[in-house]
């Protein structure tokens, strides 16, 4: 019977198959231009004569007698130091990763636990909280850290990243918690256990899928954030997303627009690499929200 | 459990809420009743060659100790929230009186700094959210539709835009939009206009952060419409091919019906993260043509022409008033069917 559900008429298979080779194209092609051009010259990449220039390596040919070139990588992880962005990135995205599931985990619990109507109504203001634009509350922090000195350090940014990433964390562990019976942890505190004993000694071990799907989300916010790290990091403490985004007011006056387009493939490869890995998870965390709705 | 052992619990992840979350949203409020310090002045006798006079400057000693002594600067009480970088009540009343029709007004107001970037921001929400669904659901049935070796790299592919960073996914499709970039080119050449330029025309910068934003978060929709459509029921839809159903009357009242929850669901999310668009008019740098309520309050705070925690301050109290206006229903929604539950 599933047999004539999924036999499809060909003019519709055909419709089907373009729409989502359109999609496909739209959804990828910008990368593979974009990878593609960050090793060709700038000539090349923006060119005024002709745009399969891009595709030749005319310019890039005449200016570096190679079809490919490395400038712009040189130019930005060494000239420009985007190495130094690149390792706050990782301290920042770990930190902020590591704290904000150990918080998570343990809020998330106990709200998926407790049953009392305060659990459900602090659910709320977590929700509303998840509303709230990042930089309205950014302009709230900005006088206070200016006036007590946190101003442009990273653990400034990394605590406050845990804290906005907050909501989000806890609905989603809430909703992984739920699906983890609660006779567990019940027999466990029958056979003596306090509530802490039980959570670490019997939930702990089984809670690695949903622990891993909702870090990987806190990676994201971390990683992908701009508005946080742009406002609350110094100059010398700044992450990718800030320094590549500075790049382009100065390498746009100096002709090198090619180190920002190094910087950008650069900063994208580790998000290609996570997909690529994680996509289970990620797509499972995407609905898992969605389905207990 | 326990009252006690559940605040134990909660209370690091409350505590980091309410002090970086909750306690702001205050801080802004008191932020934005305040303005900045007047210079203060002094007399001095300023003597040259044609003798001495009494000149006013601006004493930068006394400005900043009063900056320092008082960092908030002084109460201005709804002041900031009626200026014409806001509000701006006098400025409309004004508009109104000299305006003939409802399109000079409706221009005029658009001129208002607040106005203009409340005018993008919502018509960006707006448009984007449904345009979302309706892709996000024709390729959710598309990918369906596809034999099983194929639908694993299309997803992949697929989730790319949506976890690229906002400012580096608006940056790549910037460099190709650009007059000298393989899209702009293409564009110019298509149709026959060397001198076509998206950056120039402000009714393209719109069109092309909304075709931005579609292209970001129609990922995010296929894949909880593509996981909705393996939990379809084939019982159902086996008894509605009995009763002669055609393939577009099955997918209209049996699929699309189970999925309302997640519509619903998308679109929750999408609204709360659309109000806050922010990274693609930096990315596009479309601030000429194009502003949102998250960029001016940037802008006020980073912008280079100084911070003014005051007038940030006012936008975001503004702003904050809108996520709750959309928010309403949805707590109203969920509020009534947790009394159902409980009850």
């Amino acid at each position: 019977m599933s047999e004539i559900i999924h036999r499809r008429p060909w003019p519709l298979k055909t419709i089907i198959w373009l729409l989502v080779l359109c999609w496909v194209i739209t959804a990828g092609f910008p990368f593979v231009w974009t990878l593609w051009g960050s090793f060709k010259v700038q000539g090349d990449f923006f060119s005024k004569a002709d745009w399969a220039y891009a595709l030749s390596g005319v310019r890039t040919q005449v200016e570096t007698g190679g079809i490919f070139t490395g400038d712009g990588y040189f130019g930005a992880w060494i000239t420009k130091s985007f190495w130094v962005a690149a390792l706050n990135t990782m301290i920042v995205v770990i930190s902020v990763v590591v704290i904000s599931l150990t918080l998570g985990t343990l809020g998330g619990y106990a709200l998926a636990r407790s049953g009392k109507k305060y659990a459900f109504y602090l659910l709320m203001l977590a929700l509303v909280f998840r509303a709230m634009p990042h930089i309205t509350l950014v302009s709230g922090y900005l006088l206070p850290f200016f006036e007590w000195n946190l101003w442009g350090h990273l653990p400034t940014a990394i605590i406050v990243m845990v804290a906005i990433n907050q909501p989000f964390t806890l609905w989603m562990l809430h909703s992984f918690f739920l699906n983890i019976p609660k006779d567990l942890d019940e027999s466990a505190m029958v056979d003596g256990c306090t509530r802490f004993q039980a959570f670490r000694h019997v939930i702990v071990p089984v809670m690695w899928p949903g622990v891993i799907t909702t870090g990987l989300f806190s990676f994201l916010l971390a990683y992908n954030d701009f508005t946080v790290t742009a406002t609350l990091l110094s100059q010398a403490n700044q992450t990718m997303v800030p320094k590549i985004a500075s790049f382009l007011g100065t390498t746009q006056t100096e002709g090198n627009v090619m180190f920002a387009v190094a910087a950008v493939v650069s900063a994208t490869a580790p998000l290609f690499v996570l997909v690529m890995f994680f996509q289970r998870q990620i797509v499972s965390g995407l609905t898992s929200g969605a389905v207990k709705g | 459990m326990k009252n006690r052992t559940f605040f134990w619990f909660i209370l690091p992840s409350l505590v980091t809420m309410i002090l970086f979350i909750a306690l702001p949203i205050g801080s802004v409020f008191i932020q934005s009743l305040h303005i900045e310090h007047d210079a203060v002045f002094k007399e001095v006798k300023n003597c040259g060659p044609f003798g001495c006079k009494l000149e006013i400057q601006v004493d930068v000693e006394a400005s900043a100790q009063l900056k320092e002594d008082r960092p908030l600067g002084k109460f201005n009480g709804f002041g900031t929230y009626n200026n014409r970088n806001h509000l701006a009540a006098s400025e409309l009343a004004q508009a109104w009186a000299d305006s003939p029709n409802w399109k000079i007004f409706l221009s005029k107001t658009y001129n208002l700094p607040f106005y203009r970037a409340l005018a993008f921001t919502l018509t960006y929400t707006f448009v984007v959210t449904p345009m979302v669904l309706l892709l996000g659901f024709c390729i959710a049935l598309g990918v369906n539709s596809l034999p099983k070796q194929f639908k694993g790299p299309t997803i992949f592919v697929s989730l790319l835009p949506m976890i690229v960073t906002p400012l580096i996914g608006s940056l790549i499709l910037f460099w190709m939009i650009d007059a000298e970039g393989i899209l702009g080119s293409t564009l110019q050449w298509l149709f026959e206009d060397p001198n076509l330029s998206l950056k120039a025309s402000p009714k393209l910068t719109w069109i092309m952060l909304i075709i931005y934003g579609i292209w970001h978060s129609a990922p995010f929709a296929f894949i909880v419409f593509y996981a909705g459509l393996q939990t379809v029921p084939t019982d159902t839809i086996e008894a509605a091919m009995i009763d002669g159903a055609s393939r577009w009357e099955r997918t209209r009242y049996v699929v699309l019906p189970h999925l309302v929850p997640l519509i619903v669901f998308i679109s929750l999310i999408q609204l709360m993260d659309n109000f806050r668009v922010f990274e693609p008019i930096v990315g596009f740098s479309a601030q000429a043509s194009a502003t949102s309520l998250s960029w001016i309050i940037f802008n006020d705070l980073a912008g280079g022409e100084g911070t003014f925690f005051g007038s940030a301050g006012a936008t975001s109290v503004l702003t904050i008033l809108g996520v709750a206006l959309l928010l309403i229903p949805v707590l109203l929604r969920t509020w009534r069917d947790f009394k159902g539950k409980v009850v």
